[in-house]
């Protein structure tokens, strides 16, 4: 590997208000090379990628580009320079032919007009190279996901040739389809592109990657060879905990198995997650720990409802039940906490009070409405309960910190007495003495018979409150660790675990 | 083609089947005289609707085209009747105003960000505005060289009239059928209503096409303006009132997408010659109100909205399975 740098960014740096999105990264891809991008949420890698292809504009640092140094303007100017870029929403425009995607804004012209016969051979031509064959003259939106990915590929490969950026190219692809992907990246690398990819299934990773560069909060954690970084130190990278200091255990033994369980046999959902069996008694925390884009969300998505499994069933206490809508799901007792807060969870303009009623009154119908007498009764209860910090119940919810607001969610749910909560990174974005709170919560509401699912990046509080935890890499449940087996370091070695190794 | 054409070929069985029961019941209705006071009638119905296919295609919406009309009328009467000026002068003044019209819609639309409906009702305001301005007096036109296009005809066999203004909207629905699928500007337009970023990351020059979209709807008001003078050989401020929605029912009857992106300029002919056959056929019958034209619209206008929603359903059914490995 001794290409020379194709791309180069030297310390660059750029700030939203008040929010260093990218702080002094160094980043370089070599021609004939796939370098993988990593990093968790909010890692600045999206920011990266729009700073290398003139989305955005870096506050301070420098590019080269072959060894001449570049500015890049706009998207325009980078795909001239040569930096093509495919986004994860494949952005071609479905309604045109696939051959007008390839070539919209220079179509050969014949008299003035386009010559669609021309322009139809160029396009067969083009993707002759990729061992696509397909009807060129069809609207694009006949094709499937990775066609049309391909499409995409070609079209940036065909107009800028020297750098290809891929941000997410396989989050709606199947294993075939992956396959398929990598065998023309492959291709592409060895025709002495410089490809920078970035995806969240470590597999993939290192079933493609040249070199990695990870990244988090926004610095340089470090680029290294793929073929020398083992798996365990990767994710301690991502994850920024060493395994040396990752030992402390958990403290909760599984209680005894009830009879009032919730389980799911056999659920699972095409490109979402992969088949799992689960079954959650009364009294236990199940934490669900995974690398971003491991299938957590997905998880609870398709436990609550929100989408639907293809295959597999749901008995509760032992009786089978179906679950086709959200509606269904708190009907049966669940209740969901969101990863998204703002988007998805609490209405801010609406008072706390409205916020805690307001699944109760969901499940009681639109036609018997809670008295505001009863809200009130209500609101205080779980005010007090759960020790929610507000200056007035009807105070509006998105005037509270994100601390109160997680418990403005969790007093909704349980105003509902249910029997079974999912909890999507409950303490994302609250501060340290909300986050102990919380976690006391939840040993709280466990104590009291409740199930629970908790999914959390934070493998520490994983570790402080799971009786069990389930273990999940790319898109499948892969382990689960119970009792004493439960540590920040076993969690880290079960996600980074290599499936080829491991057999 | 693909299912997403299907609007049009429904269009197209409509109109066959229209027809064939018109002249079941009337069989004089089978004759070049109706077909050729099909094409005159509706003329500038046509030719604005053409630009009103652009528009719709894009994914925007013009409803200053009854307006324009209307206000290049009465320009067209006020210049040739008050100042004397040669009807081909009048015409050239009018329809530089009604493209700089348009075109400086589209401006705002794009540099403004603002939503087509809110900057063309303000247009159509003022056009209608500016035509009362004028006068608010029917103007007759009286002029020789008016005389003599109205009176350039082809004769066809069976005694049919195949006049300018029809012609000249058989010529514009050619040039926009060309414009929209053999051209640059035509690909960009269709981009636009498929997906304006997208578009935008893949170095379609959004500003550009959006102003040309509305300079050319502006231009093609202008001359529907022209013709409708032709037709009625006088200019009044109220004239073409409400065309506008007559111009959207015709583009959506014909197969467009009201979301853009999908349809046929050809598709929008067969809407205009639906609605036209609608009003020869209440002719005919002589004893229906002439509302009734309206009433058949709207219900077929309705049909076609549900019919491309049904589609649009099963078709992303269709992805659907289609994606799932087996």
């Amino acid at each position: 590997m001794s290409n020379p740098d194709l791309l180069t960014a030297r310390d660059i740096r750029k700030s939203f208000v008040g929010f260093k999105a990218l702080d002094s990264v160094d980043f370089s891809v070599r021609a004939g090379e796939i370098h993988a991008l990593l990093g968790e949420n909010g890692a600045g890698k999206s920011t990266l990628i729009k700073v290398l292809t003139g989305v955005l504009r870096a506050d301070s640092g420098t590019f080269e580009l072959n060894g001449d140094p570049i500015t890049v303007r706009d998207t325009l100017h980078a795909q001239q320079l040569g930096i093509g870029t495919v986004y994860q929403e494949v952005n071609l425009l479905p309604n045109l032919t696939v051959a007008e995607n390839l070539y919209i804004g220079r179509q050969p012209k014949r008299f003035g007009l386009v010559d669609t016969r021309a322009m139809h051979k160029m396009a067969r031509a083009l993707l002759a190279d990729y061992d696509i064959d397909i009807d060129v003259g069809a609207q694009l939106s006949s094709f499937s996901v990775a066609v049309q990915q391909l499409v995409a590929i070609a079209r940036a490969v065909d107009m800028s040739g020297s750098v290809l950026i891929l941000d997410e190219p396989t989050a709606s692809l199947d294993r075939h389809e992956v396959e398929l992907l990598f065998g023309v990246l492959r291709k592409l690398r060895d025709r002495g592109l410089g490809i920078v990819f970035i995806t969240h299934f470590l597999d993939q990773v290192y079933a493609i990657s040249d070199r990695i560069t990870v990244l988090r909060n926004g610095r340089l954690v470090g680029t290294r060879e793929t073929a020398s970084l083992p798996r365990v130190e990767l994710v301690s990278m991502m994850l920024g905990r060493t395994l040396a200091a990752a030992t402390e255990h958990g403290r909760r033994d599984a209680p005894p198995h009830s009879s009032r369980r919730i389980a799911f046999h056999d659920f699972g959902r095409d490109r979402s997650i992969a088949p799992f069996d689960m079954t959650i008694h009364a009294g236990e925390v199940v934490g669900v720990a995974g690398l971003l884009g491991s299938g957590r969300t997905e998880t609870a998505r398709l436990m609550f409802g929100i989408d639907l499994a293809d295959c597999g069933t749901i008995g509760i206490d032992g009786k089978p039940v179906k679950i086709a809508s959200p509606r269904d799901a708190v009907r049966l007792g669940f209740g969901l906490c969101p990863e998204d807060r703002k988007a998805d969870g609490i209405i801010g303009d609406l008072s706390v009070r409205e916020n805690i009623a307001l699944a109760l009154q969901a499940r009681r119908g639109w036609l018997r409405r809670m008295s505001t007498s009863d809200q009130t009764e209500l609101a205080n209860r779980f005010v007090k309960a759960l020790d929610i910090r507000t200056t007035d119940i009807e105070k509006p919810v998105k005037l509270l910190s994100g601390g109160n607001q997680q418990k403005v969610i969790l007093a909704r749910w349980l105003a509902t007495s249910p029997r079974f909560l999912i909890l999507d990174e409950p303490t994302r974005g609250i501060d340290v003495g909300a986050h102990a709170e919380i976690i006391e919560l939840i040993n709280k509401l466990c104590d009291e018979g409740l199930a629970l699912l908790v999914i959390s990046s934070e493998l520490e509080e994983i570790v402080a409150y799971s009786t069990r935890v389930r273990t999940l890499r790319d898109r499948a449940h892969v382990g689960e660790l119970t009792g004493a087996e439960i540590s920040t370091g076993s969690i880290m070695q079960a996600i980074a675990a290599d499936p080829g190794g491991a057999k | 083609m693909s299912s997403r054409l299907l609007p049009f070929y429904a269009t197209l069985a409509i109109f066959v089947l229209a027809y064939g029961v018109c002249v079941f019941q009337f069989p004089n209705m089978l004759s070049t005289r109706v077909a050729g006071n099909l094409l005159t009638d509706n003329a500038f119905l046509g030719i604005v609707a053409v630009g009103m296919t652009f528009v719709i295609l894009s994914g925007g919406i013009d409803l200053s085209v009854g307006a324009v009309i209307g206000f290049t009328t009465v320009l067209i009467a006020v210049l040739i009747s008050w100042y004397g000026i040669h009807p081909l002068a009048a015409f050239a003044i009018a329809l530089a105003i009604s493209t700089a019209f348009g075109a400086a819609m589209g401006v705002v639309i794009h540099y403004l960000d603002v939503p087509a409906f809110i900057v063309t009702l303000a247009g159509m305001f003022l056009a209608r505005g500016m035509a009362f301005v004028i006068t608010t007096d029917s103007i007759p036109i009286r002029h020789e060289f008016y005389t003599t296009l109205q009176g350039l005809y082809l004769r066809l066999p069976g005694g049919g009239r195949f006049t300018l203004i029809g012609g000249l909207m058989v010529l514009v629905f050619a040039f926009g059928i060309a414009l929209a699928h053999f051209t640059r500007f035509g690909s960009y337009v269709y981009a636009l209503g498929g997906n304006k970023t997208s578009a935008e990351l893949m170095g379609v020059p959004v500003a550009r096409t959006t102003i040309g979209i509305y300079a050319l709807s502006g231009f093609l008001s202008g001359l529907a303006g022209v013709v409708f003078s032709l037709y009625t050989s006088a200019g009044y401020s109220l004239s073409a009132v409400g065309v506008e929605l007559d111009t959207i029912a015709a583009v959506v009857i014909g197969g467009t997408l009201l979301t853009g992106g999908v349809g046929l300029v050809a598709g929008t002919f067969m809407g205009v010659i639906i609605q036209g056959l609608i009003q020869t056929y209440i002719v005919f019958d002589g004893t229906l109100s002439s509302w009734w034209t309206k009433i058949v619209v709207g219900l077929l206008l309705f049909a076609f909205i549900a019919l491309q929603r049904l589609l649009v359903v099963l078709s992303d059914r269709k992805r659907l399975l289609r994606n799932t490995p087996t």
